[in-house]
């Protein structure tokens, strides 16, 4: 009896465990594209913005032609290698990656299945049958801070921030930048958690920030928890990855928000016919790969004057105005980028400073 | 903000980030002192906080008014974290397999099981808990300075705050002033003394270990309902609270009126990694994480070597089956 019970416990546990990684079973004729994700759809931010992406890709392709195989949860470390080869013997033909930190083993996978077509999100080693993709996320932030430097009325601006890497320090800059394009006096003060997702915490930081006299509150985290503060205190907030005013309706001014399709469709079809081409993909408001959500014209000041200004902007970068053009100071009032310079792309990707306007350091 | 108001925030900040930890904590001494090790805190506040977000997203739905069913949220999450507690008592007590093995499978089962249940039951990944527990306040009033900060620190806080100050009071009287708690004491103890005066160990132990689980299962729901809180499921959310619990236990020596000074001082060090950062005061962030780690260490320590009392407070018989043929 209790060896019984032992082993109907066993059943649960593996039950339990296998069925938290897989999804639905597929069929053969229609071409697989393997996906492994950092976290889960229903975190409402990356991952829900890159899941959302690729099912409209499909969508577009055709439910007839082409399906997802998904792994969820894939660890940055060696076990997103059996990840990634499960689902090529799933029969993957194309295999997307939606985290830095997948690259070393996704070279290496590259080198060992050539047939195989590879997309990493955020990285930047290629090869013959190895892609790259990322978007200037930073473009729409520039937007999105025309519309939080013309709110703000106490000239503070909280920015909730997860990790001191080059990615969120380039959309502070962007932001930022973007505020004083409209507001020179307004200032954007930035707090780090050192968390993706820990929603109590993050509530808690813009907590402090809106009681230390911020009243727009931007933020570069995985949960809507810096919106929700804004909005309990009544006071407004700048959303990211979707739009968050699904989240908090009566605090959200806009988002910057990534629409993944732009690049997922032509990427998938050039697996899915062979003209797959090594590249470096990096676009941004041009693409339409980034952009901002409805602005909510309700909340904001003055809407239809904004409006006119983030949409002549919006144009201006969509025909290639870069939003770091100099001259651009740090925060210590050094001169990071020289007047009639504009950052190259390897500036932008190694960027680790901020820019004037920013009250804040980077730790290391 | 003038000093006292920034303060007074922090405190406010603090309580309501000790809570979570708080309750969990509690429950971990309770069940404890019975004489079962449960190191599946985590794993319990995960099933917690996944049935509060489901119940209270389904009872709002339901027009129910929200301060009861915000109470029901709670009353379900403490049954869930009971519940999956069960099964680690069944294999503990009535198997008598090796607790602290039992209890790391139950922190990975409860966290993959949570993960799993939100997988199949959430179908909209922006679904939300708009209407929680609401702050009230008590204090507002007094105007001495200082001490209105600090009444108004743990009087402004929610219905579920309120409630973890009464807990500690009633589990503290419990264990320390009731033939009950005498009885919950001895079988920690000296389990074959208390069976030898007539108290059922087994069963015992079976309810403290599920009463310690309902309050990890409302130490989960309060970060998905309180005031404080988002509103928001999401796999990772508990990050690490139920083992800083586990910790709390020991830095509080099985003490509830204890616990509850350490769970606000992991509170403090939680509301200053953002507060140290605005009025800077120090910006660090990753030295800032490190806090509550070091002043849990250094408080041990220097409790341990200047404490004259060597007794720790940990039960005679923590993690040791008992078996009545075997004594």
């Amino acid at each position: 009896m209790k060896k019984l019970l032992w082993l109907g416990l066993a059943l649960v546990v593996f039950a339990g465990v296998t069925l938290v990684g897989c999804n639905d079973t597929s069929s053969d004729d229609k071409f697989k594209v393997g996906v492994i994700y950092i976290g889960e759809p229903g975190d409402a931010g990356w991952t829900y913005a890159h899941d959302n992406g690729l099912k409209a890709a499909v969508e577009a392709i055709g439910e007839d032609k082409v399906e997802l195989v998904i792994q969820q949860n894939v660890k940055e470390d060696q076990s997103s290698t059996q990840a990634m080869e499960a689902l090529i013997n799933q029969g993957a033909k194309a295999i997307f990656a939606t985290s830095f930190g997948y690259m070393d083993y996704i070279e290496e996978l590259a080198a060992k299945y050539p047939d195989v077509y590879f997309f990493h999100c955020s990285g930047y080693k290629t090869g013959e049958n190895l892609s790259t993709y990322f978007g200037k996320i930073e473009q729409a932030r520039y937007l999105t801070g025309i519309v939080a430097g013309n709110q703000t009325e106490t000239n503070e601006i909280g920015y909730v921030a997860a990790m001191p890497i080059p990615e969120v320090v380039r959309g502070i800059n962007g932001f930022t930048l973007g505020v004083r394009s409209v507001n020179p006096n307004a200032t954007v003060k930035v707090i780090w958690t050192n968390t993706w997702y820990d929603p109590q915490v993050e509530k808690d930081a813009a907590n402090a920030l809106l009681k230390d006299g911020a009243d727009v509150i931007a933020q570069h985290q995985d949960t809507a928890g810096p919106q929700i503060a804004a909005q309990d205190a009544g006071k407004w907030a700048i959303g990211y990855n979707s739009d968050m005013s699904l989240f908090a309706p009566g605090a959200t001014l806009t988002s910057a928000i990534w629409n993944w399709e732009v690049y997922y469709e032509p990427a998938i079809r050039s697996a899915m016919d062979g003209t797959f081409a090594t590249s470096s993909y990096f676009d941004g408001l041009d693409s339409g790969v980034v952009g901002i959500a409805p602005l909510n014209m309700e909340l904001i000041k003055d809407a239809a004057a904004v409006k006119a200004t983030v949409d002549e902007m919006s144009a201006k970068i969509h025909d290639g105005y870069n939003i770091f053009t100099g001259p651009i100071k740090d925060n210590t009032g050094k001169v990071v980028i020289p007047a009639g310079e504009e950052a190259t792309v390897d500036e932008m990707l190694s960027m680790m400073y901020l820019v004037e306007g920013v009250i804040g350091t980077i730790p290391n | 903000m003038s000093g006292l108001n920034i303060f007074q925030d922090l405190l406010v900040s603090a309580v309501a980030m000790g809570t979570p930890i708080l309750f969990a904590a509690l429950g971990e001494i309770i069940t404890e002192k019975s004489g079962v090790q449960n190191l599946g805190i985590e794993g319990m506040m995960y099933i917690g906080a996944i049935t509060a977000f489901l119940t209270g997203l389904a009872l709002t739905a339901a027009g129910l008014p929200v301060l009861i069913a915000m109470i029901l949220v709670v009353l379900l999450s403490a049954i869930a974290g009971a519940m999956i507690a069960s099964l680690h008592a069944y294999v503990c007590l009535s198997l008598r397999a090796n607790q602290i093995v039992s209890g790391l499978a139950l922190a990975i089962l409860g966290t993959g099981l949570s993960y799993y249940i939100g997988t199949v039951f959430i179908t909209d990944p922006t679904a939300i808990i708009s209407e929680k527990f609401t702050r009230f306040s008590f204090a507002d009033g007094v105007t001495i300075p200082f001490v209105g900060e600090i009444l108004r620190g743990f009087l402004n806080q929610d219905l579920l705050v309120y409630f973890s100050y009464v807990a500690v009071i009633v589990v503290w009287f419990f264990i320390y002033k009731t033939q009950k708690g005498l009885n919950l004491r001895a079988i920690g103890e000296n389990p074959g003394a208390a069976d030898a005066v007539g108290v059922n160990v087994k069963l015992s132990r079976y309810i403290y270990v599920m009463i310690g689980g309902a309050f990890a299962g409302i130490g989960g729901a309060s970060l998905i309902i309180s005031a404080a809180s988002v509103g928001q499921w999401g796999q990772g959310m508990i990050a690490g609270r139920g083992w800083i619990a586990i910790a709390l236990v020991i830095f509080a020596r099985w003490n509830p009126k204890l616990v509850i000074w350490g769970a606000y001082l992991f509170g403090i060090a939680m509301a200053l990694e953002s507060r140290a950062q605005i009025y800077g005061w120090f910006d660090n962030i990753f030295i800032l994480k490190m806090i509550p780690y070091i002043v849990t260490i250094l408080v041990l320590l220097i409790t341990f070597i200047f404490s004259k009392q060597k007794d720790i407070g940990e039960p005679e018989s923590l993690a040791k089956p008992y078996d009545r043929e075997e004594r």
